[in-house]
């Protein structure tokens, strides 16, 4: 869905007509960008909103505040290329254009679920899209990634594999492992490391030295790399576009880390500096980088958008939310029949 | 035609026969194209298929499992080599976490196509970390297939198998079995998984063992029918999933076990097959069964403790004697006395690994 750069300014014009339709590949990329995290924002909302309800009776780690990474680097990928993702992967999904209906009936443990009620809001998966599937064991998903991008190399496909971790994934061997293995064979993969400061609530300081630089790390393997403002979704689109891009013409992997900050608990729906774990200071710094309101304020100085317009925008995604609860909420548990088969090819024996 | 080759040389053929068929197979591990290529089970096959598809690999085991799983989901079917179970420690995030659940836990959406080899030894003072069977330990967790050949044509026929299930199989050998001779066919076939093997009747007593220990069992079996005793040796093969009819047919008719595995006793697999024997042939038992196995400490290296670690086919024999009824006998009265020493599958073999 690779666009030209800011095509609604340089074309002069306003946003597009059809305003409250979802993000659409017509869209310029600010507006798709603003769109695509406009939605990821309401429905994580709304999944706060009823959390309490005890009814999603699984994990949510929800990406709140973190939106513009997963929509700036789905921004710069084509339908056909890989996305894998971690325990917070919910704007991953759909970003990448996983099905909203299916996601959330995934974490009611319905049926109807993207993974029929069998893995929740940490294993995501949509194949239409390519988005791959998601694992909540840190660093675990980024071997794989390293694996599909390996056989797209084996094939002689073009399609390129972004895989998002954590900075605590990056900690992990098999992180270390992974880009030495993408390095030796030019691998067309893009490591996109959400830093957000935070593993669970151990800070980055206790856990990492001051001076450890993850895309360093990339480079001393030979691979390209760079770091941006990962609560400014056009910066990420840039970046992103020019990791992709390395990476689709068999120039090898790369490491793009992108700065962030989680708004609300680790795990859960509340918000949690009562904790301690960080000062109220440092979130409200961040809560004045919002992704949605940056990118919007930019959006009204150009004229792309006016204040009424934006409004719109926000509240677009209501109705098709309501639907998406509604279909999860009706749809029917898996019956007891539905668990237990562990093997795709059936042998005899137990 | 009764073509006899040797274990590793089945190994060697029907992966060369997989990659001719398939160009979605590929071989990885440390070793793989080296000069020794892997016990020379991989002999030749980067000259014939190309440094692309068979290749050595970091020594980084957890990433690489990784690597063939996520290529498995895009049609790969990968053959990952590890000289030791025991490197295999360190992959097992990627195969109990991923390879053994991605069916299951996204819905059977897709599947892991991968063979992971896996050699586990004995004697030659290989020690606590380079000859332990771990084939427990793997078989406990659901959605991972683990087989383990004992002889030739099983293993041809079980790596064929393996290769083409959509499932992660666990593929056990025992380094001293790359030596022993069998007939094996020369065309492409498939053994199936999940099915046991009597590779010798019997009626007085079921001998079930695994891996190199079928071997024992073997040659326990002549050595008893001297004495009048008509063993049953069945053959697992197949450790997970396991072959609850076949081998309970076999309990049942003899209402006797001696469960023979080659690994610790305690929560072992041995104790499976007990496990098994009371929930499906109570009634059929005559005697208590027995287990045969690796006592619960770790594998020393000196080669004076591998005359009194390893149970042998003496140990087996001794069992059954004592379980029909008959005194235990001094070792050397068994028509079994072995030429080679005991950290030593025979006298051609001198190290160094």
């Amino acid at each position: 869905m690779t666009r030209s750069k800011y095509a609604d300014e340089q074309a002069g014009t306003a946003a597009a007509p059809g305003l409250l339709a979802p993000p659409s590949p017509a869209d310029s990329v600010s507006l798709w960008l603003y769109r695509t995290m406009s939605r990821i924002r309401a429905v994580e909302e709304r999944i706060a909103e009823h959390y309490p309800e005890q009814e999603m009776r699984c994990p949510v780690h929800l990406s709140v505040g973190q939106e513009a990474i997963a929509a700036g680097v789905s921004a710069a990928l084509e339908p056909n290329d890989y996305v894998v993702s971690t325990h917070r992967s919910h704007a991953h999904y759909l970003a990448k254009g996983g099905d909203l209906r299916r996601f959330i009936a995934e974490i009611y443990g319905r049926s109807t679920g993207c993974c029929g009620g069998h893995g929740g809001s940490m294993h995501l998966i949509d194949l239409s899209v390519n988005m791959l599937g998601s694992t909540p064991i840190v660093g675990n998903i980024v071997p794989i990634a390293t694996g599909i991008a390996f056989a797209s190399w084996l094939k002689n496909e073009k399609d390129v594999t972004v895989v998002y971790l954590g900075d605590g994934a990056t900690e992990e061997g098999a992180f270390l492992e992974s880009i030495n293995f993408a390095a030796l064979k030019s691998l067309p993969i893009v490591y996109v490391v959400e830093n957000n400061f935070f593993s669970v609530y151990s800070p980055l300081d206790v856990r990492q030295p001051a001076a450890r630089d993850v895309v360093g790390i990339g480079k001393n393997h030979g691979m390209a790399g760079a770091r941006g403002d990962g609560n400014d979704a056009e910066q990420v689109y840039e970046l992103a576009k020019a990791a992709v891009d390395h990476a689709r013409s068999g120039a090898g992997p790369y490491v793009l880390e992108l700065e962030t900050y989680r708004w609300r608990e680790h795990c859960g729906s509340a918000y949690d500096n009562d904790l301690g774990y960080r000062s109220v200071a440092e979130y409200e710094a961040w809560r004045g980088r919002d992704p949605i309101a940056t990118l919007e304020r930019r959006l009204l100085e150009r004229g792309t958008l006016d204040s009424e317009q934006a409004a719109q925008i926000s509240n677009a995604y209501a109705g098709e939310i309501d639907d998406a609860f509604a279909f999860a909420r009706s749809s029917p548990f898996p019956d007891e029949g539905d668990f237990g088969t562990v093997f795709s090819t059936a042998v005899p024996g137990r | 035609m009764n073509r006899q080759i040797s274990y590793g040389e089945a190994i060697r053929e029907a992966t060369d026969q997989l990659m001719a068929e398939n160009d979605r197979v590929y071989v990885m591990g440390l070793g793989v194209p080296d000069p020794k290529s892997v016990f020379g089970t991989t002999r030749d096959l980067s000259e014939k298929y190309g440094a692309k598809r068979v290749f050595d690999m970091p020594t980084s085991e957890n990433a690489m499992t990784g690597v063939g799983i996520g290529s498995a989901l895009l049609g790969m079917r990968p053959i990952m080599v590890h000289q030791r179970i025991d490197f295999l420690l360190l992959a097992f995030d990627q195969i109990v976490n991923n390879a053994a659940k991605w069916y299951s836990m996204f819905n059977g959406q897709q599947s892991v196509p991968m063979v992971i080899r896996a050699i586990v030894g004995r004697g030659w003072g290989q020690g606590p970390q380079h000859s332990q069977n771990l084939q427990a330990m793997f078989a406990h967790v659901p959605g991972l297939k683990v087989v383990a050949p004992a002889l030739p044509a099983d293993a041809k026929g079980m790596l064929i198998a393996a290769v083409h299930d959509n499932d992660p199989v666990l593929f056990i050998e025992h380094r001293w079995l790359h030596s022993t001779f069998g007939h094996v066919p020369e065309d492409m076939y498939e053994t199936p998984l999940g099915k046991a093997n009597v590779v010798r009747p019997g009626s007085d007593v079921s001998i079930v063992a695994t891996s190199f220990m079928v071997i024992e069992a073997l040659r326990a079996a002549e050595a008893l029918a001297h004495e009048g005793i008509d063993a049953e040796v069945v053959d697992v093969r197949s450790i997970r999933p396991i072959d609850v009819d076949g081998i309970m047919a076999s309990v049942r008719k003899t209402g006797r076990l001696i469960a023979c595995d080659a690994a610790w006793k305690t929560m072992g697999f041995a104790g499976e097959l007990i496990a098994l024997a009371a929930e499906h042939a109570f009634e059929e038992l005559r005697t208590p069964p027995v287990r045969v196995t690796l006592p619960d400490w770790h594998t020393a290296a000196s080669p004076i403790a591998a005359g009194f670690y390893y149970p042998t086919a003496v140990t087996i024999a001794n069992h059954v004697a004592l379980m029909l009824g008959k005194s235990e006998r001094d070792p050397e009265s068994w028509a079994l006395v072995r030429k080679a020493p005991a950290d030593q599958p025979d006298l051609s073999f001198i190290g160094p690994f």
